[in-house]
């Protein structure tokens, strides 16, 4: 598999965020196609495409959107899922910085194909410079006519409506994020009903990511055919994976689905000097971690859930042998702790209690029998939670026993930091301080 | 600190915020922002306004306000400083920014400096890993920083010299930050760097070695 630049194509263009760039390079040629084929048609080359969700859990897109019921005569919402906060997630943020119309074109069409007239983008509220970005993405789409009123002359209308979060992990889970959107607190909702069915102000609602929704401008300019003829049968196109931690080049890759870890490396430049993966995580700190062992197993969610771990976001996190697995898990159960809603016990109180065990190994303080401690009640929180959060709290632990159980044992012993001296983890040498 | 008062053309623009969505209580948040952003805090006079221009109680708009970690309960400094402390900012060196930080200016998470310059928080993952480690500055990225610029930041901000945010505006206050979350637009989107070396890392390596995607029959 190879490198696809088709998202990211035109990001070194000094202008890749203004109108005219994105409509130079064939923009908006998409929505005027769609607008002349029936919403069902478009959902159609959606369908046969094969795209996934690109917000973590990979579910089809066009399926997603045939939920909706038609003629309900009840308004439907469109809400784009930008909250972009998992632990290693790094696409969505500077794919709306590079390139904001190609999210708003993908709006303008999932829009049109749900009979939606409404569409919100929920945009994590810590990062002003991209909702300044999609701000005016939106302002230049409406003074083109590309948003608005009778939209091309087609008789469809959409008004789009840049909203900001305020800071919790928790909104970008889609119900907890409507309830935000309602102006509530962000807490998850019962499902079902699901949110095709009553999702904003009770009525249809499609919540796609944004990544997910930028691809969709290039599936309706070139075809189902053409996403399929990238990656696999069962996982097609196209994805930004987001490399981070200690390579030499960090940074967005576009790339088939399928192309495999090591290949991803290599293009990262390798891991830095003298230094070897340790463990790596696919998608985010909610999904397993993987060891050197792995690197050749194509990116696709049906592979990676074979090897027991997920596809999640598609933004690899590679740690080298100067890391502590130890230090890393207890630090994501402490973003879960923080990030826990309150609403169910089984998160609420699990991760509390997790957390102040894993601070005492971290500081060499654990017991032995204190792991099966952890385990047990990492089976409590999963599966019992009313949200995934709670399944994903449950992940990092067992996920580094698996391979790392050694290390924890003698985190009975010695601290994280004696162990695995922080000076040597940070790259701060790289830049010469 | 004195607070400033909400004046009666705040509540025009809270009006005008509220009258953006189909069910007006949809622009509690941006409402919240807004206040935050003339009294640097969501104060109770605040949450008073807010509750009064959507027609709730303020209990309603208090249980809103205390769920989100970026509302204030306290007046902020004029600068907010984050530094991101999530696992691989953090190992990857935002401990030991947090630590230089707290050290130099001798206060710790969610406090301010005495001559309310800086208030500072332990922030999460800020989406923005492939150029860890990550601060803030009201909300404005500072990528893979380091001790020596964290400390040229500093002494920049201390005298007022300016500041560019490696993926946002120039530096001006906590306060005008703000006004964007809120949807007011201030017109600066130009004033952001374009892509950054990580942002086109993929772009140039498929450049080098030749690779692209299928031609597609829109390809123009
Ligand atoms: C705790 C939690 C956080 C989530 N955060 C995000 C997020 O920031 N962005 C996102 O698109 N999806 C996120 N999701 C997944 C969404 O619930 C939802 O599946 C997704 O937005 C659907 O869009 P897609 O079908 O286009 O992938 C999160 C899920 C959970 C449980
Ligand atoms: S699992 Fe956690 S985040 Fe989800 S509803 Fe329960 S307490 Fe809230
Ligand atoms: S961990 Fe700091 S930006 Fe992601």
């Amino acid at each position: 598999m190879a490198l696809t630049p088709v998202l990211t194509a035109h990001w070194d263009d000094p202008k890749s965020f203004e109108i005219e760039s994105y409509k130079k390079h064939g923009g908006y040629v998409a929505l005027k196609n769609s607008l002349k084929m029936t919403p069902d048609e478009v959902i159609g080359i959606v369908k046969d495409s094969g795209l996934r969700g690109r917000g973590g859990a990979g579910f089809p897109t066009g399926m997603k959107w045939s939920f909706v019921p038609q003629n309900d005569g009840k308004p439907h919402y469109l809400v784009v899922n930008a909250d972009e906060s998992e632990p290693g997630a790094c696409k969505d943020i500077p794919l709306m910085l590079a390139n904001p119309h190609s999210l708003v074109e993908g709006i303008a069409i999932a829009s049109y194909a749900i009979r939606a007239n409404h569409a919100f983008i929920y945009i994590r509220g810590e990062v002003p410079h991209v909702i300044r970005r999609v701000m005016n993405a939106v302002e230049q789409a409406y003074a083109e006519g590309l948003l608005g009123k009778n939209i091309q002359g087609s008789g469809f209308n959409l008004e789009v409506v840049v909203h900001a979060g305020a800071g919790a992990y928790i909104c970008g889970e889609e119900t907890a994020l409507l309830d935000s959107l309602e102006g509530r607190r962000g807490q998850p909702r019962l499902k079902p009903p699901f949110p095709a069915v009553a999702g904003l102000y009770a009525s249809p609602t499609v919540v796609n990511n944004a990544e997910t929704l930028a691809s969709v401008p290039s599936i309706i300019l070139n075809g189902a055919d053409w996403f399929k003829s990238m990656g696999t049968e069962k996982s097609p196109g196209f994805k930004l994976f987001a490399v981070s931690g200690h390579v030499n080049r960090p940074g967005i890759f576009e790339a088939a689905l399928g192309t495999t870890m090591s290949e991803l490396l290599d293009y990262a430049g390798g891991m830095r000097k003298g230094s070897k993966l340790k463990f790596w995580i696919p998608g985010g700190s909610s999904v397993p971690m993987l060891t050197p062992d792995h690197i050749d197993i194509p990116m696709t969610y049906e592979d990676l859930a074979a090897a027991g771990t997920m596809l999640g976001t598609g933004t690899p996190m590679m740690f080298d042998h100067t890391t502590s697995v130890v230090k890393a898990v207890t630090r994501w159960l402490e973003f879960y702790k923080h990030e826990s809603c309150g609403k169910c016990t089984p998160c609420r109180e699990g991760t509390y209690w997790i957390t102040g065990v894993l601070e005492k190994f971290e500081h060499g303080k654990g017991k032995e029998e204190e792991l099966e401690v952890i385990n047990d009640v990492c089976g409590q929180i999963a599966g019992r939670s009313f949200c995934a959060l709670g399944d994903a709290a449950a992940t990092p632990f067992p996920g580094a026993m698996k391979y790392f159980a050694d290390e924890f044992r003698e985190a009975t012993r010695t601290s994280a930091d004696a162990s695995f001296p922080p000076s040597a983890t940070t790259i701060f040498e790289k830049a010469g301080v | 600190m004195s607070i400033k008062t909400i004046t009666d053309e705040d509540i025009k623009t809270l009006e005008t915020l509220a009258a953006k969505y189909p069910e007006r209580r949809s622009a509690l948040l941006p409402m919240l922002h807004y206040v935050q952003s003339i009294q640097g805090m969501v104060s109770p006079a605040g949450i008073q306004v807010c509750a009064k221009v959507l027609d709730l109680t303020p209990a309603e708009v208090a249980a809103v306000a205390t769920f989100y970690t970026m509302y204030k309960r306290f007046p902020m400094g004029k600068h907010h400083i984050g530094v991101c402390v999530n696992t691989l900012c953090a190992l990857l060196g935002g401990d030991d920014l947090w630590k230089e930080l707290t050290d130099t200016l001798g206060i710790g998470h969610d406090e301010t400096t005495a001559d309310g310059l800086f208030t500072l928080e332990r922030i999460e993952c800020q989406a923005a890993c492939t150029v860890a480690p990550v601060m803030t500055v009201n909300w404005e990225f500072m990528d893979s920083m380091n001790p020596t610029l964290l400390r040229d930041l500093i002494d920049k901000l201390k005298i007022g010299a300016p500041v560019q945010s490696t993926r946002g505006v120039q530096i001006t206050s906590i306060s005008d930050s703000q006004r964007v979350l809120a949807g007011i637009n201030d017109g600066k989107y130009q004033e952001s760097p374009l892509a950054d070396d990580s942002m086109l890392a993929g772009l140039r390596v498929a450049k080098e070695r030749k690779m692209s995607a299928p031609i597609g029959k829109g390809a123009k």
